[in-house]
């Protein structure tokens, strides 16, 4: 019978199963013609016959096969006839070749094939009806493929179905009764993740899975990354969500909102309710891996803390009141225009989030500029990459990384400064580490020993130790060795860089106070081992620098990036595979909302407002007239709060009061304002300083794009109704029609349709390339269509690159006799930033506190035991922790993560910041760390606030 | 009352000492106030040239020249 065309659906996307072709594709050009099953087919050469098989649509039984791992050949389930070749090859691990006939059926090989299901099963237990990974089983699909029947060697004899069950882990089961010991998990853990958690203990019908060595899961190696769970091909690793609550029914492709990597996955369903989270294998970023937080941490979006309602109060001090969206509109309005109308024009602001999509983003500055009628937007990358974007603007002429991440796997030596990419970037270090094991030449700048310092099978050539604040004279002194010995790549620099500035700047980097017989006073790194460190970078044929926030919050955050430019130029490592100068932004939109234009001086695509054109371009679609004059940053909100000049902030999805430094200045400068405004999933920090709650949308929530660290823009697509009612672009776009600035998108495509009409970068852009690309790396426009996977190929977004002198200014902080010792701060695998999601999942099984990580001699000293209270004190306030006596710290080095709000890493951090771009200095404080037995005066403090503030909810 | 003075001076002071290497001053001052004049809110800058009238002699050399091509 026809449908009716009555049914309606609205138009959720969801795709259907993933397909698993057996191998790893091949990247030759050449090709080969072979004959399968009789059909003609033709695949690059290298492919095997598994993969040519499946890609002409014949699935070959496997087990032991994924095209996620190398070829191992043991299952023997894949087994071919090839015509003119004796036996049964495995069609895994055999290559097709020119004029090849293969039968991949036939009445041998069905008998084969029959015999080795029959042995597996003969091992293994009955309860498919009761088993949680029924209907997504490969033992089940093939016993079925194959044909099986009976099991002639009965059930009887010694088998494994009693060993026990290991529930250890938080997010998902092992149970060894039902492993066929095809090593596709303990393959995973060390090919994708790197681990090298997982083993094959015993031989012959001894063997067994163990983790690490023969530890539970929970106490071994494992860092829960998923790997092996999608690879096992039976119900031995199976997810916890999948045991209580079965099969997922639908999936969507979406884009994860943790770190700056943004991996694919494909969110797997039942109705509504969000099953499990499975890395996507076509996704460019991430390639079907992932880690702890986007595989399994997602419960925050449904957690019981999640506020849905608005929520207003007159004053922090009082109760809040539950109230409709109108109301809260309306009272927000009424309140931010009383202020501008009282204080001036320029007297509010707001904070565009890195969390939220580039669409929110580019809303919420459009309602700054257009509805407050003032440029007083900043984001949270201030406090994190905007040195970033000022440095490579100012070298390379764009602000933003010149690389895909796949691009680390053609480069011969990879120098990370400032960057701990297996804690804070977790799927793009499994990558780098794969790299790393072919054999890739790696130096390590950074306080502290990072895992990649020393790694199962891989150990970095150099660890440059430097004393927290001296990046700049580090890479001085590489520069200066380069320039010294004739290292440098002439060719690269008189074709593609200005020969004045690199002129003036020679002269600059010969100076004998940049030489590292002159610097390892400073550093703390000895002069041979910089030296050896620059030869070995630029002799690379591929020389490639990954850095992270160990770079940018500094005092001199700018110049060290414009450093690593200097650098990179200097040995022409730009503008082609395998090379670049990449930034790893911390948050996952962190690239997106600089790009959306949520810096006080720019407009989207880093255009600088005094710039008439561009001005008018936005003054003429947005019909408003726009404030020339750049904004407030940031900290210069704060301080102009406390000053009494500014009284009215709207935060979207930030929580300042935690995550920006020297909390005690900015919880008084937010105690200061008449109007806080917060936009968020839970009582944060924040929240507790303001006067409207806007309850926000979770990433499963809403549709948008996300851009990640290599400038990819990729899909966030809803896959259930927003908690509140409303997706965040949507509450941003009622609060600026509430201010009088009327705001109206149907769907965010017309927002992404909006960045496209108004920047050249994005012209390109639109939800239906992405829905047919998968993902687009910027630039996309005319001249780009399918975007710019490496930039500055043959030249310069500037035109010609511009070396940069930079100067070494020791910073303000130093240590002294009150504060001997110097805290840097960073994040940890198992939490994300301020927490506020993690915190709210089962990774607090993994890291439940913020420690003081503390060198053994300095902790002897003061007399600090292991895990013993330790009291930090700084310049800006004091705080206490418990002590993590650590060898992975150098003397006179502490280290924490502020991932705790009652931990308060950052009530110690200072208001220094970098010159250019006020990052703070997160990584430089000067602190002193003693024995105590109790919390601080703050901590107490906070403890108190906390509660009274949540007794006045509703 | 924007920013303190006290800052204003020290962002000012660290801008100057970041682009300062060995040119001459007008040219350094020449960056330093393009830098302030495109990165800093116009009441930070009015403010800093009111404190600048009475403590400019405290000033670096190159800050004190920068003030006077501040918008």
């Amino acid at each position: 019978m026809n449908s009716s065309t009555a049914e309606y659906t609205e138009n959720w996307y969801r795709v259907g199963a993933e397909r698993d072709l057996g191998t790893k594709g091949s990247c030759s050009e050449d090709t080969v013609e072979l004959t399968i099953d009789g059909l003609a087919v033709c695949v690059p050469e290298g492919t095997s016959i598994m993969r040519a098989a499946a890609l002409s649509g014949t699935d070959i039984p496997k087990l032991c096969a994924t095209e996620d791992l190398d070829a191992f050949g043991s299952c023997r389930l894949c087994l071919v006839e090839i015509e003119g070749r004796a036996g049964f090859p495995a069609s895994c691990t055999t290559n097709v070749e020119p004029g090849m006939v293969v039968h991949t059926q036939s009445n041998r090989v069905a008998i084969l094939r029959r015999n080795v299901m029959e042995l597996y099963i003969s091992d293994h237990p009955l309860d498919c009806l009761s088993c949680p990974s029924n209907g997504d089983c490969q033992l089940q699909d093939m016993a079925g493929a194959v044909g099986l029947r009976e099991v002639r060697y009965g059930y009887r004899g010694a088998n494994h179905l009693d060993e026990a069950k290991d529930d250890s882990a938080p997010y998902f089961t092992f149970d060894s009764s039902k492993c066929i010991v095809c090593s596709r998990c303990v393959r995973a853990c060390e090919e994708q993740q790197g681990t090298f958690a997982l083993t094959v203990e015993g031989r012959g019908f001894d063997s067994r899975i163990v983790a690490s060595q023969g530890d539970s899961f929970a106490k071994s190696d494992c860092v829960s990354c998923g790997a092996c769970i999608k690879a096992c091909p039976t119900a031995t690793l199976v997810e916890k969500s999948v045991i209580e609550l079965g099969q997922p029914v639908t999936a969507t492709i979406t884009t994860c909102a943790y770190c700056g990597v943004g991996c694919s996955f494909r969110a797997e369903m039942q109705g509504d309710k969000l099953i499990r989270m499975v890395p996507n294998r076509a996704g460019a970023a991430n390639h079907g891996h992932a880690c702890v937080k986007g595989r399994f941490a997602f419960g925050y979006a449904s957690h019981k803390d999640r506020i849905n309602t608005p929520m207003i109060r007159e004053s922090i001090s009082e109760p809040w009141r539950e109230v409709s969206w109108e109301q809260a509109f309306e009272f927000t309005a009424k309140r931010l225009k009383a202020i501008q109308k009282k204080y001036g024009r320029r007297s509010i602001g707001g904070i565009t989030s890195s969390r939220c999509t580039n669409e929110e983003v580019f809303v919420v500055q459009k309602f700054i500029r257009a509805a407050m009628g003032n440029n007083n937007v900043d984001t949270c990358a201030r406090v994190c990459h905007s040195p970033t974007g000022y440095g490579l603007k100012t070298t390379l002429g764009e602000s933003a990384g010149t690389q895909t991440f796949d691009s680390v796997m053609e480069a011969d030596v990879i120098m990370v400064i400032g960057a701990n990419p297996t804690d804070a970037h977790p799927v793009f270090g499994s990558r780098m580490k794969q790299r790393l094991r072919q054999g890739a030449g790696l130096i390590v700048i950074d306080p502290r020993a990072t895992e990649l310092v020393d790694a199962p099978h891989l150990k970095a050539n150099f660890h440059l130790a430097l004393r927290p604040g001296t990046n700049v004279a580090v890479i001085n002194a590489l520069a200066h060795v380069i320039i010294d010995e004739q290292l440098q790549d002439t060719t690269f620099i008189e074709q593609r860089c200005d020969l004045d500035a690199f002129t003036i700047w020679c002269d600059f980097i010969r100076d004998k106070k940049y030489a590292p017989e002159s610097v390892e006073k400073t550093t703390g790194v000895a002069a041979n081992q910089l030296r050896s460190a620059a030869r070995l970078f630029a002799q690379a044929a591929n020389g490639a620098i990954y850095y992270g926030l160990g770079v940018t919050e500094h005092s001199q955050g700018s110049t060290m990036v414009m450093g690593i430019a200097n650098l990179a130029m200097l040995t022409g490592n730009l503008g082609r595979e395998g090379v670049g100068v990449n930034p790893m932004r911390g948050q996952n939109n962190v690239q997106g909302s600089c790009d959306m234009g949520s810096f006080p001086h720019e407009l989207p695509g880093y255009r600088h407002l005094s710039d008439d054109i561009t001005r008018a371009a936005f003054e003429q679609d947005w019909g408003v007239k726009l404030d020339p004059e750049p904004g407030y940053r940031l900290p210069n909100m704060f301080d102009s709060a406390i000053s009494g000049e500014f009284k009215g902030l709207y935060i979207q999805g930030e929580d300042v009061a935690q995550s920006d430094p020297d909390i005690q200045h900015v919880q008084a400068a937010l105690t200061a304002m008449e109007c806080v405004i917060v936009q968020d999933l839970f009582l944060s920090e924040t929240a507790k300083f303001a006067h409207v709650f806007l309850p926000g949308s979770s990433f499963l929530e809403k549709d948008g794009t996300f851009t990640n660290a290599e400038r990819r823009i990729s899909p966030v697509r809803k896959v259930m109704q927003p908690a509140s009612g409303m997706a965040e672009w949507e509450i941003t776009c009622a609060l600026s029609t509430a201010m009088g600035y009327p705001m109206a998108y149907s769907h965010p495509s017309e927002i992404m349709d909006e960045i496209a009409r108004l920047t050249p970068n994005f012209s390109g852009v639109s939800y239906a390339l992405l829905d047919e690309l998968g993902s687009v790396q910027w630039p996309c426009n005319d001249a780009a269509p399918q975007g710019t996977p490496t930039m500055h190929i043959d030249e310069f977004v500037r035109g010609k690159g511009y070396f940069s002198p930079t100067p070494y200014v020791p910073t303000d902080e130093r240590s002294n006799s009150r504060f001997p010792l110097l805290l840097t701060t960073g994040r940890i695998l198992a939490q994300y930033n301020v927490g506020a999601q993690t915190r709210r999942t089962a990774n607090m099984a993994f890291h439940s506190e913020d420690v003081l990580e503390i060198h053994p001699s300095d902790a002897e000293m003061r007399g600090i035991e292991n895990h013993a209270w330790v009291g930090i004190k700084s310049r800006s306030g004091e705080t206490v922790m418990r002590a993590l006596i650590s060898t992975k710290m150098q003397p006179g080095v502490v280290y924490t993560t502020f991932h705790h709000p009652e931990s308060g890493a950052n009530v110690i951090t200072t208001d220094n910041s970098d010159w250019a771009t006020n990052c703070p200095e997160y990584k430089v404080t000067a602190v002193q760390a003693y024995p105590v037995t109790a919390p601080s005066q703050w901590q107490e403090s906070f403890k108190r606030s906390d509660i009274a503030q949540r007794d006045l909810l509703p | 009352m924007t920013v303190s003075n006290e800052k204003l001076t020290r962002m000012a002071e660290q801008i100057t000492a970041n682009m300062n290497y060995g040119e001459d001053t007008e040219i350094v001052a020449d960056k330093v106030a393009d830098h302030i004049n495109r990165f800093w809110d116009q009441r930070m800058i009015l403010a800093f040239k009111a404190h600048a009238d009475g403590h400019r002699e405290s000033f670096s050399k190159a800050l004190q020249a920068a003030v006077l091509k501040l918008n």
